[in-house]
């Protein structure tokens, strides 16, 4: 089976997926804060590679990565990035401050890289929800580097089943605060088959 | 002088003047060609070492071994010599730090190696490189002169 050729069953599956996992996230995101989240539907997205760099606009935009193993059941890993001003936007939510100009600092990058966490744990439960699969995460690594550069670690993973990659995008927004992020899943070849089938899109 | 984007998975030539460039390199590798009698100019920018080990390998431009093969025949048929042709490679770094068992987080290095291999396999001398580390890069090729010009956030910009 291959990225390429893939079907509406799955585009329809990844969609829930996200639905379900935002969700969560929101919720999770919003007992923390103790404030209202608001959420957009997600986006799933499929994309050839000459197209990847542009996802969050300028390919040499600094962007953060939070990068996690994915382990269980299923062996891959998952990737959410966020552009920097998205980023700053979310540690102004956690701080409950408004600093705009702040760079992020170590403790700054230690809470992405938490809420990171709770993103895509929020996706890894619907998943396993939706799969009955168990799945669990190992702990981040944190990059703060140029879009293109952090975009091609999924995009090479993916390389190895095709020419695509697939992603879901995610909006929240408290106040004026607005996070935008992409989530990208990524199964190793080995266990690509073993997802699908266990999302009902193959058998 | 008219600039060229060389996207992922993608190689560009062109003759002077022009320049070649690729946007954010992470793990990937940009591989520039050039022909110093011809002022003849090729970047690739590939994702994986060797065609050999994927199945759908039908994209060239995506591995070190088809891509620096591809791109020597088009250079060659826009007028380049290939004893003249030099090699610089910038790329192959490592942007996340993980204790995986999974060896696709060290792809950066193997693309390295490969690209070497695919490049020494047509005698074509390599002169100079910016590889490894854990960051990213923005290359440029100058069909005028050669030079490769490297920026990156945080860890400066050096002409090759």
């Amino acid at each position: 089976m291959l990225i390429d050729t893939l079907n509406n069953v799955l585009l329809d599956v990844l969609k829930e997926l996200g639905n379900i996992g935002s969700g969560n996230a929101a919720t999770a995101l919003a007992t923390i804060i103790n404030r209202k989240i608001d959420m957009d539907v997600p986006q799933v997205k499929i994309l050839e590679f000459k197209e990847v760099s542009n996802i969050l606009g300028d390919s040499e935009k600094p962007v953060v990565g939070i990068y996690f193993g994915m382990e269980g059941d299923i062996e891959g890993n998952m990737m959410f990035i966020l552009d920097l001003q998205s980023a700053k936007n979310l540690v102004n939510m956690l701080y409950g401050s408004s600093n705009d100009d702040r760079d992020l600092n170590d403790m700054d990058i230690s809470a992405l890289s938490e809420v990171g966490n709770i993103i895509s744990s929020s996706y890894i439960n619907s998943l396993s929800a939706l799969t009955g699969l168990t799945l669990k995460i190992t702990i981040p690594s944190v990059c703060i580097d140029m879009a293109g550069a952090i975009l091609s670690v999924p995009a090479v993973q993916f390389g190895q089943m095709g020419d695509h990659v697939i992603f879901i995008e995610t909006q929240f927004e408290e106040d004026n605060n607005k996070i935008t992020g992409d989530l990208f899943l990524i199964p190793e070849i080995s266990s690509f088959d073993k997802l699908l089938k266990s999302l009902g899109v193959v058998q | 002088m008219k600039v060229i984007k060389v996207g992922m998975a993608d190689y560009k030539t062109t003759k002077s003047p022009g320049i070649l460039v690729t946007l954010g390199l992470g793990s990937c590798v940009g591989i520039a060609l050039y022909d110093r009698n011809t002022k003849i100019a090729g970047l690739a920018h590939i994702m994986l070492p060797s065609s050999l080990e994927i199945k759908n390998n039908s994209n060239k431009a995506k591995f070190a071994d088809t891509a620096i093969n591809e791109l020597i025949k088009e250079m060659i048929s826009l007028g380049a010599t290939k004893r003249n042709i030099v090699a610089k490679l910038a790329g192959g770094s490592q942007m996340f730090s993980f204790s995986s068992k999974n060896d696709i987080l060290r792809i950066g290095e193997r693309n390295v190696q490969a690209s070497k291999n695919g490049i020494l396999e047509h005698k074509i001398p390599i002169i100079s490189e910016d590889t490894g580390g854990n960051f990213g890069r923005t290359i440029e090729l100058n069909s005028q002169d050669g030079s490769l010009l490297i920026k990156t956030i945080g860890h400066g910009i050096k002409t090759i």
